[in-house]
């Protein structure tokens, strides 16, 4: 078995009994990205004698039987999350060459536990996009691709594409993540694995670098559920450092993996069926709660009636917090600064900023000045949040009747690179099932459930109450399970 | 009585309101564990959160919180249990977030009020609308180069508190007063240091004039005004000029003005129209602020005694209303004169501190901070004075040694052999010799010339050094000459 196609699980038992090195591991995957990198765009970064040093480190611990729950395993981490010498893009051009003096809260958590870092990986500029066409880096290639237009390259999704195609196509055994309205779930489902979102305040945001606070959530996308539960495991836990986080002990997330669904009531919202949706995603989502009916789960109509406000509403709050979020990246301090000669302040701001930020982080910086000025602030903002609480109430209700709810993870399966880029609202749509998770705060897990008619990946959602993301990787595993998913992309570690 | 100001046309009203913005007293600063010590080296007291770096997040620093709540408690104002921040977005260069961490919409203290007392003895009380907590940004320095400026973010991130007052004010002085009542309330309480020159206490004050009796017109607002006198100043040359513009016809246009105390004008900075838009929301990084009621409780249980509270127990001393404010306008007099009046005669206490030591301080140019004499020894020397060792002249004689040379009045006594001599048969001795050296004044007494009595009391004090107990000279003079 090449070392690339282990799990995340299978390596860490591969590691114990010794059957593998992390070094081995490690050079394993950086060949790989060697190999098929340069048509994934999957890295901006690759950092392969740091990732080398860590596994020969690692493997030194684990010889005087001091391994760490991630002893070893190799990891990508998405190039939003601030890592100590390590430049971190977040996509943009305006971060230049920033080299960050501090490591994130979540990638510290992965170090302490042994995890090897391979390289940052790519995403939408600042995380603002779902195709992951928007950064700097250029954009990144889904590994699979349709069975009947094999030359269309697709995208992996976004913002967290990099992570997803990374994964997907054994770069890396599982990767970080972040999700402010899909970011994790949706190139997890393009990519045909798994990723959980955990509910906000699971995991710290400090060191992450800010889109929207108070939908910003980090979370892992790996091969298998189980895998995503390992990891999540690692990089959860209150950080005093992030007032948001939540003083909560971190359960073993695995060990849910294993509980089944007998007895459990499974919510299925009418909101959810969208008029248009290609038939096989409703198909598929009608076999995934087959699946879990025949493991013992019960399923039952739920409403959410606000569903239909939720795109506009995340369309409100996410650029408007982005707008003010965003308004360090000025040229002062670090990064990029672009002045001509007789600039003055106004001028550097200009200069840098519209040298800096591309088109889709211009128009949401411009969205959410708009809803944030005096005077559209109560029609916009004030009224975004307002319906912002009925969607939460919406769950609260519902999650009274119900322990998880599933859904379609996305209203369509990859499409190509040049599909969808003329209208940013057709784009925005890629999140209609996403986006309330991060509006009410919820965890939401996507699941790989089964193949369109191209051949191409689809997902389930599982969304949980908050902090029960121990029963969204029950019912994640339970689907995992019966989909028996064992279809691979085309562009894969050891394939080409 | 009512303060106005005469126009070509009739009398005009001043109508005042404050907002201070005070430094909080706090090892750390608002949202971050960087130190915010006064003249620290530029940009030495900076943390990676006050200078907006990516990711960075701010963390509430609950002994800001606690400052604000006593500081609250000390203007007798409604505290409230849930408060919130919001973001001020603007852009500038010493703005290193891009925004303002600031409470615009639900402020941590609301309703309060203080009293002010005037010249003419009377008291008077101003309404405070509200206090909140906020960020300071950096500093930018525009004169360090030609063509460059620098920023100092060391007092990026430090909390301040912004109190609003009402427009209660109607004068220069009520104005002055206020800002000296405010400071000296927070210096009490520890919770400010009110340092007006080091900038931890900066006034912006609002100003508008009127027809006596009139609703109010548009006022202007003065930015930083760094001391009381040029608050004074301010709301004087800025009225001034609004009479101006109403008398000639024109109409006062809202916006922010600067005071030149050069030159005792105010000057325009920015009309409303470019006011900015500071898009103002809640905070998503920072939850709602929510502060327990017994915990209010107890710091109100741990709040020092407050200037009016003492006043009223230095009058319930004995002491007269005048003196009683004197010594608490500085919370260090009030502690010095406690210390001195501890188990002695409170007026003989007060009268020594109002009267040698403010002298003392003044000539040595020290303050009551670093006083020229402990005041652990002006006690001692007033013990001295009760218990007979010292008479009055000697214990100020005393005293000056002790500004001298900063040792104990007892030391000096014992030293320099300054003991008054109390023992009857030995000042009696001494008289005795005086009337026999001076056989003719005695005479000339005894035969009617009774003023001559203040000649041998002196010239006996002069033969013992002064020493002699002036009440047993006296004493011993009068049995002597029989």
């Amino acid at each position: 078995m090449h070392p690339t196609d282990f799990t995340l699980r299978g390596a860490m038992e591969a590691l114990n009994e010794g059957l593998v090195s992390s070094v081995e591991l490690t050079r394993a995957h950086l060949e790989a990205i060697e190999a098929l990198n340069p048509r994934l765009n999957a890295y901006i970064t690759v950092t392969a004698e740091r990732a080398l040093e860590q596994a020969k480190a690692s493997d030194a611990r684990r010889a005087e039987g001091l391994a760490g729950p991630l002893e070893g395993v190799p990891l990508a981490i998405k190039d939003l999350f601030c890592t100590a010498g390590t430049r971190t893009t977040a996509g943009s051009r305006i971060l230049g060459n920033f080299v960050p003096p501090y490591e994130s809260t979540v990638s510290g958590n992965l170090l302490r536990d042994g995890a090897v870092f391979l390289g940052k990986v790519n995403l939408d500029e600042f995380a603002m996009g779902s195709s992951n066409t928007t950064s700097a880096f250029g954009p990144v290639e889904n590994p699979w691709s349709r069975a009947n237009d094999p030359d269309t390259r697709l995208v992996p999704g976004g913002s967290s594409g990099g992570s997803a195609a990374a994964v997907a196509a054994r770069l890396a055994l599982g990767a970080t993540a972040t999700d402010t309205g899909g970011s994790i779930r949706q190139p997890a489902a393009f990519c045909g694995i798994a990723g959980i979102k955990p509910t906000y305040g699971r995991c710290s945001r400090w060191g992450i670098v800010a889109f929207a606070s108070s939908l910003d959530q980090a979370g892992p996308v790996a091969r298998t559920v189980e895998d995503c539960a390992i990891l999540l495991r690692s990089m959860a836990g209150f950080d005093p450092k992030d007032s948001t986080s939540a003083d909560l002990p971190v359960p073993d997330f695995a060990a849910a993996c294993a509980r089944g669904v007998k007895g459990l009531r499974i919510g299925v919202p009418r909101e959810y069926r969208l008029e248009g949706m290609p038939a096989e995603i409703g198909r598929l989502w009608e076999q995934g709660l087959q699946w879990l009916r025949d493991q013992g789960a019960e399923t039952v109509e739920i409403s959410l009636p606000h569903t239909k406000y939720a795109l506009p509403t995340y369309y409100i709050v996410a650029p408007a917090e982005a707008s003010s979020n965003l308004a360090r990246y000025d040229g002062v301090r670090f990064g990029l600064r672009e002045a001509a000669k007789d600039s003055d302040l106004r001028d550097l701001y200009e200069r840098t900023r519209a040298a800096g930020f591309g088109p889709e982080v211009r128009r949401r910086i411009m969205i959410g000045t708009y809803v944030l000025s005096a005077g559209y602030y109560d029609a916009y903002y004030l009224k975004a949040q307002k319906i912002r609480a009925l969607i939460k109430r919406d769950f609260d209700q519902a999650f009274q009747g119900v322990d998880a709810i599933v859904t379609p993870a996305t209203p369509s399966a990859a499409f190509g690179m040049d599909e969808r880029q003329d209208d940013p609202v057709t784009m925005y749509l890629n999140d209609v099932f996403t986006v309330t998770a991060n509006l009410a705060g919820l965890p939401g897990l996507a699941v790989p459930a089964g193949l369109d008619a191209q051949g191409l990946p689809l997902g389930l959602q599982v969304i949980g109450r908050a902090f029960d993301e121990e029963t969204v990787f029950a019912v994640g595993a339970a689907i995992e399970t019966a989909a028996d998913f064992r279809a691979v992309p085309g562009l894969r570690a050891g394939a080409v | 009585m009512s303060f106005t100001l005469e126009g070509p046309s009739g009398p005009w009203e001043i109508v005042v309101g404050l907002e201070v913005h005070a430094q909080v007293t706090s090892e750390a600063k608002l949202f971050s564990g960087a130190a915010t010590a006064f003249g620290a080296a530029p940009n030495s007291q900076v943390s990676f959160v006050d200078a907006g770096f990516p990711g960075m997040l701010p963390v509430i620093n609950g002994e800001c919180v606690a400052q604000a709540v006593r500081t609250g408690l000390g203007l007798r104002a409604q505290i409230n249990l849930w408060s919130r921040f919001d973001r001020k977005n603007y852009f500038y260069a010493d703005l290193p977030q891009g925004y303002q961490i600031s409470q615009y919409a639900h402020p941590i203290v609301g309703e309060g009020r203080i009293e002010i007392e005037l010249q003419d003895g009377s008291t008077k009380t101003i309404g405070i609308t509200r206090l909140h907590l906020e960020q300071d940004a950096g500093k930018s320095l525009h004169d360090q180069h030609p063509s460059k400026s620098y920023i100092d973010l060391n007092r990026s991130g430090v909390a301040l508190m912004e109190i609003v007052s009402e427009p209660d004010m109607r004068s220069p002085e009520e104005a002055g007063a206020y800002l000296t009542k405010l400071r000296q309330i927070l210096r009490y309480l520890g919770t400010c240091d009110g340092n007006m020159d080091e900038g931890s206490l900066r006034a912006d004050v609002n100003v508008s004039v009127r027809r006596p009796g009139e609703g109010y017109r548009t006022r202007c607002e003065v930015k930083n005004v760094n001391s009381i006198r040029f608050v004074m100043q301010a709301v004087e040359a800025e009225a001034r000029r609004q009479i101006e513009v109403w008398e000639a016809g024109g109409t006062v246009e809202q916006e922010t003005r600067l005071f030149e105390p050069a030159r005792g004008i105010t000057r325009s900075m920015r009309s409303k129209e470019d006011a900015h838009d500071y898009r103002y929301f809640p905070d998503p990084d920072l939850p709602p602020l929510v502060l327990e009621a017994s915990w209010v409780e107890q710091l109100k249980a741990g709040l020092p005694e407050l200037p009016d509270a003492r006043r009223a127990r230095y009058v319930a001393m004995g002491l007269s209303p005048y003196d009683a404010h004197v010594l608490t306008l500085e919370k260090e007099t009030a502690a010095y004169f406690e210390t001195v009046a501890q188990g002695r005669d409170a007026k003989i206490a007060a009268n020594w501190v109002m009267g040698d030591l403010f002298a003392a301080i003044n000539r040595t140019r020290t303050s009551i901070a670093a006083p020229p004499v402990k005041a652990e020894y002006l006690g001692m020397l007033l013990d001295l004075m009760q218990d007979g060792t010292l008479s009055g002249k000697l214990a100020k004689e005393v005293f000056e040694a002790m500004v001298e040379t900063g040792t104990s009045p007892g030391a000096i006594v014992e030293e320099r052999g300054l003991r008054q001599v109390t023992d009857a048969g030995a000042i009696e001795r001494i008289v005795a010799g005086v009337l026999e050296a001076n056989a003719g004044k005695v005479a000339e007494y005894r035969s009617g010339k009774e003023k001559l009595f203040g000649f041998f009391v002196g010239q006996t004090m002069k033969a013992m050094q002064g020493k002699g107990n002036p009440a047993l000279v006296n004493e011993a003079v009068k049995k002597l000459l029989g």
